[in-house]
């Protein structure tokens, strides 16, 4: 399932232009330029504070960025822009904008108060309108996808960590996203768990969705990845494909880095 | 002594060879304290029952009035306007709420001065300023003010509105509560505000709110005893009524004490009831109800708690 079609075919799905984003004084993104090709699986690598979560949640409006341009599928996220000038949108038309990009978070974020089979049908019935019994039966599908057919009457809390991150992925995948964003989706499981998530996502990746990863996972990185992007203080250090970078950096930070990671 | 190796765990132990480990037997301590504690209380409670055994009280007096239809029509006027009471706060209280937490200086600039007048004055003042209103607006809608408000209207707006400040600050603190990754998930699919916060938020809020609300549903009921000063009917202006004709004033002011026990005691069960629904999924085991207690209880007489 590769998910909604792109409405701008030969663009690209994420096109980020010197991209700043500051919290007061700190400045956490100095200028991100970066292409993301539709069916590709981009990862993002780096220290902690390096700016590639906020990236990451930029690319969704769930953080505002204060210069640059950065567009999804040819649109540009979170403004309109007529002329010369940007409008800002209103929280509707962000919505609107959201229900094409999913998102997996570090933490999982499942609602606790429902079943693993009610967050999945959560946004198809709530966004999309789609009737009940429908809902239900393709969130079904969507569980036994990721392994997890037998827990659907399961409420968040009765589930390991990487059971919920799988759920968060169907969560993800109900919306039929075009774009998946992972936020460093195995970085809060036990290691035995991490395999799960990562096999699901790597059949995602084989069937098609772009996928943009923060992660830590190198091997994932090297195994899935086309493209891999090592950021640094807010801006893009050294990137290219993952065999490349990993294997052979040229960059002095990404080699202390890597030597440190592998 | 007999031993009891039929109790023994079967199975090899950690060595390989059977081990077997008696069950202890060892003599408990013994808590003297509780004891002499337990003789004294029981000797003031004695102590005080006798006094008012013997007092000036004639308890026949409470048991005629008990069930007296007015005063039953006061209790359930009572519960009437307590209810009604708390509709009223819990609306004003949650838009109040979501007013304090808007980026708009002016919603959250009203909210905080509703939450400082209302919460800062006493709900008797309130009650006596809606029940003299028409002091100062002698009419209101074309009509005589006292017309309006009447005392139930007066009723329900000192109590309602008083707790509405109150609930305000409940319903913050529970939206609060909730984790900001809940609201960044919702809206990462799509969701908006509204039904980020009907759907996602509120439910989750419900956890920290259901338990001090009841608690103020608790107060309401005892504090609408007050709504005697606008005159509505409830049930300390009944039993007012009565004992102000045949002086049993004690006997009366129990007959009081009863209902609003029966009130409490009843919705203090509905409370268990609605916290254990907003448990779902917080906690993966729901305390049991009282009824499931005694039913797990009848099959472990002889191990108390259940534990073996």
């Amino acid at each position: 399932m590769a998910g909604n079609l792109s409405k701008n075919p030969g663009a690209p799905m994420v096109k980020a232009e010197d991209v700043h984003k500051s919290f007061g004084h700190l400045q956490v993104l100095k200028g991100i330029d970066l292409e993301v090709r539709p069916r590709e699986v981009f990862c993002l690598i780096g220290p902690s504070g390096s700016g590639k979560s906020t990236f990451l949640r930029c690319i969704n409006h769930l953080e505002k960025i204060n210069a640059g341009r950065l567009w999804v599928d040819g649109e540009l996220v979170g403004y309109r822009q007529k002329g010369d000038k940007l409008y800002e949108m209103k929280d509707s038309e962000i919505a609107v904008q959201r229900r094409d990009i999913g998102m997996v978070f570090q933490r999982f974020n499942l609602f606790p108060h429902m079943t693993a089979v009610e967050n999945v049908m959560e946004a198809p019935v709530r966004v999309k309108g789609q009737g009940k019994a429908e809902a239900r039966e393709r969130a079904q599908q969507l569980l036994e996808r990721v392994g997890l057919g037998d827990k659907a009457g399961s409420y968040p809390s009765q589930l390991s960590g990487g059971q919920q991150q799988r759920v968060a992925i169907a969560r993800a995948l109900a919306m039929e996203p075009k774009l998946m964003l992972f936020d460093e989706p195995t970085s809060a499981l036990d290691p035995e768990l991490v395999g799960d998530v990562l096999d699901v996502m790597r059949q995602l990746a084989e069937e098609g969705m772009t996928m943009v990863v923060v992660t830590h996972e190198m091997g994932f990185a090297r195994e899935v990845g086309d493209a891999l992007v090592f950021m640094d203080g807010g801006v893009v250090v050294e990137s290219g494909h993952p065999r490349d970078v990993l294997t052979d950096p040229q960059h002095e930070r990404t080699k202390a880095f890597l030597s440190k990671v592998l | 002594m007999t031993t009891s190796v039929d109790k023994v765990p079967e199975g090899p132990g950690p060595s390989g060879t059977a081990s077997p480990h008696h069950p202890i037997r060892a003599v408990p301590v013994r808590h003297y304290g509780r004891w002499v504690s337990a003789v004294v209380v029981v000797g003031v409670l004695a102590a005080l029952g006798a006094a008012f055994a013997g007092g000036k009280i004639t308890w026949s007096t409470t048991r005629e009035f008990l069930f007296n239809a007015d005063i039953m029509a006061g209790a359930g006027n009572t519960l009437f306007i307590s209810v009604a009471s708390m509709v009223l706060g819990l609306v004003l209280g949650v838009t109040a709420a979501v007013m304090r937490m808007s980026g708009n200086p002016v919603m959250s600039g009203v909210a905080w001065l509703y939450i400082w007048i209302f919460r800062g004055t006493p709900v008797i003042v309130q009650l006596l300023i809606w029940w003299n209103l028409a002091l100062v607006f002698p009419t209101m809608f074309g009509q005589d003010t006292n017309k309006v408000i009447t005392p139930l209207v007066a009723a329900l707006l000192g109590l309602g509105i008083n707790e509405g400040a109150y609930m305000a600050e409940i319903v913050r603190a529970g939206i609060q509560s909730v984790d900001e990754g809940q609201t960044e998930a919702s809206h990462a699919l799509g969701m908006s505000k509204g039904q980020t916060m009907r759907r996602i938020v509120l439910p989750q809020a419900m956890r920290v709110i259901v338990p001090p609300t009841g608690n103020e549903f608790i107060n309401m009921l005892k504090t609408s005893s007050l709504a005697f000063v606008v005159t509505y009917p409830e049930v300390m202006l009944k039993v007012q009524d009565v004992y102000t004709n045949n002086l049993a004033v004690m006997e009366l002011l129990f007959v009081a004490c009863f209902w609003y026990l029966v009130l409490t005691t009843v919705f203090s069960i509905g409370q268990f009831y609605l916290e254990r629904r907003y448990a779902r999924g917080s906690s993966r085991n729901l305390p049991p109800t009282p009824l499931q207690k005694i039913k797990a209880n009848m099959f472990s007489l002889r191990t108390p708690g259940g534990a073996l």
